[in-house]
């Protein structure tokens, strides 16, 4: 009887029913608990919320909050700027690497390109370490940088040290770091499929090398550097042991309230409504990157 | 031409050394006999005698690989079914949703989803009075959630490349649909479920917000245990254990990585020489 419903349906009922409901039960369920919360009012119970008082269903003070107190809007702001920052930064680095990598022989750059990829696969929060280890301010490479900076400044602005912990442009530059390889292998993987003819063929019509890149090269690589930027920008905007670590503790960024709102202010309905804003800023990235990302494959199908 | 080969391999060089230098000179620092872990006493190995002498470091490294263990196997076989699911079956009720939930948890921050998690636990302890106490279960039931989605994608990019004929060839040969899933489709996708648990194992070892969130006291996994030393600020010993974990992935992943090259060259080889046999 089980055997005979196992053969006709049951094995595909199994192989969707199984992660389905494993992911509504664990994902879904999580995450509606806390759009819900963020409708809830704060109470001194635990678990520290409740639905009553003057707001029965839907209180929307959190919400009021986020734009009347500036420390949300900051963080907001701040957020957003760094995730930029790293992005822009990411591409400036990125894609000459990108594109250098499909100029070295085969050999070569199959060996480069896992070392693209190695320092992905270790420890996440080491490679933040490896930098804290480089930017304290008795560290050889500030003690370099102090020596280049007293170099080329007048006399008058010659510092003791970088000021490089804790401050947004430490925040920035280990997010490059650390999301670097985000950016290069969708890059990599879009400028290596395009046709070398079409630049032998603009070169032949008499186009420099850089207008043979601007005219040709780059118009057809704007699939990778969105999918790339996408990928940079949605995890660093929400980020929260970098700036943990590296960050200016007095400009946090929103990953870090909402972790200070839920743990050290427990205050669940206000976590949970900077989390829902956080979401909805990201929605507008999310779907960019979804739609080429969606296109990229079509195309790969075809091919 | 040549000029710009010039600028494009310099960008290359200086973007290794910016992968590398960080990791490079972590290493170095792990030999520093000075207290200071910033600055250069002479050689020494002693922090690595310091941190093997640490029954901390161990225990949690154990308690990581258990976890780790537990919950990339769970999401292989979640996410290898979720990826067969959206691969070959196109119209079930609620595959919008389905499609839906497999991305989502990619894209989320982490911070949300530990968070979320955290609060779902909370609620059903004081609801159902399960979980009741944050620990080894419940760091383990996040890590599958949003380890098993990886293993989605890498199995259903890997189903929609794959020939359908052989599966169709089986079928016409008179299988049963869930006996062509055994006998063709499974050893076809192998090689992506064999990376898809890697990845899931990698994830698992290496997370720290979703752990921190959803772990209790007494159950501190390795990247915890270096999170709550490493806030403090950079400590020798850390840089010893911090060179130990790098060497040992970045040996695996190297190896890994050049027995894959050997493979494709291989099977390059033999596609060349078939090729010529049937000229």
């Amino acid at each position: 009887m089980i055997a005979r419903w196992f053969h006709r349906k049951g094995w595909s009922d199994l192989v969707i029913g199984l992660p389905y409901v494993w992911l509504l039960i664990f994902f879904l369920i999580p995450f509606l608990i806390v759009v819900g919360m963020s409708f809830a009012t704060r109470t001194s119970t635990a678990p520290p919320f409740g639905f009553g008082g003057e707001n029965p269903l839907v209180n929307l003070a959190g919400y009021a909050r986020l734009f009347s107190d500036t420390l949300y809007i900051r963080a907001f702001v701040t957020s957003l700027v760094n995730a930029a920052g790293a992005m822009v930064l990411c591409l400036l680095i990125g894609y000459p690497m990108a594109l250098g990598l499909t100029r070295v022989d085969r050999g070569w750059r199959n060996i480069l390109l896992m070392l693209v990829i190695l320092p992905f696969w270790t420890s996440f929060l080491l490679r933040v370490y490896a930098w804290m280890g480089l930017m304290g301010s008795n560290s050889w490479f500030n003690k370099l940088l102090t020596a280049g900076w007293n170099i080329l400044v007048p006399q008058a602005w010659a510092v003791a040290n970088v000021p490089l912990m804790h401050s947004n442009f430490a925040v920035v530059l280990v997010m490059v770091y650390t999301y670097l390889p985000f950016m290069i292998l969708p890059l990599y993987a879009n400028l290596e499929r395009l046709d070398p003819t079409l630049d032998e063929a603009a070169m032949d019509l008499g186009s420099r090398p850089f207008a043979v890149f601007r005219d040709v090269t780059l118009p057809q690589s704007i699939p990778g550097i969105i999918a790339g930027g996408m990928l940079v920008f949605i995890p660093a905007a929400g980020e929260l042991v970098i700036p943990t670590l590296v960050g200016d503790s007095s400009a946090p960024m929103i990953g870090r309230v909402i972790s200070d709102e839920f743990s050290s202010a427990r205050d669940w309905p206000m976590a949970s409504a900077v989390a829902v804003a956080l979401l909805i800023l990201m929605v507008g990235p999310m779907m960019i990157y979804a739609r080429f990302d969606a296109r990229a494959q079509a195309r790969e199908r075809q091919a | 031409m040549k000029r710009s080969n010039t600028f494009l391999l310099t960008m290359l060089g200086f973007g290794f050394a910016f992968f590398y230098v960080p990791i490079l000179s972590m290493i170095v620092y792990s030999f520093n006999a000075s207290r200071l872990a910033t600055v250069w006493g002479g050689f020494s190995t002693k922090w690595y005698g310091t941190l093997l002498s640490n029954a901390q470091v161990g225990k949690a490294l154990t308690l990581s690989l258990e976890i780790a263990v537990i919950s990339s196997t769970t999401a292989t076989i979640l996410g290898t079914m979720a990826g067969i699911a959206l691969a070959r079956f196109t119209t079930f009720r609620g595959r919008t949703l389905f499609s839906g939930l497999v991305t989502a948890p990619l894209i989320m921050p982490e911070v949300i989803t530990g968070i979320s998690s955290l609060i779902f636990f909370i609620l059903l302890g004081q609801y159902l009075g399960w979980p009741a106490a944050r620990g080894f279960t419940t760091v383990t039931l996040a890590h599958i959630t949003f380890s098993m989605v990886f293993v989605t994608t890498i199995v259903q990019s890997r189903m929609l490349s794959a020939d359908r004929a052989i599966e169709e060839a089986a079928m016409d040969l008179g299988a049963k649909p869930w006996q062509v899933l055994r006998d063709v489709t499974l050893p076809v996708i192998s090689p992506a479920i064999l990376s898809g648990w890697l990845l899931a194992f990698t994830i698992s070892m290496d997370d720290v917000v979703i752990t921190n969130f959803t772990t209790g006291p007494g159950t501190t996994t390795l990247p915890i245990l270096i999170w709550s030393k490493v806030k403090l600020g950079v400590t020798p010993d850390i840089n010893a254990l911090a060179t130990l974990i790098v060497l040992t992935v970045g040996l695996c992943v190297l190896a890994a990585g050049v027995g894959m090259n050997r493979a494709e060259r291989r099977a390059e080889r033999d596609r060349r020489l078939a090729y010529r046999a049937n000229q």
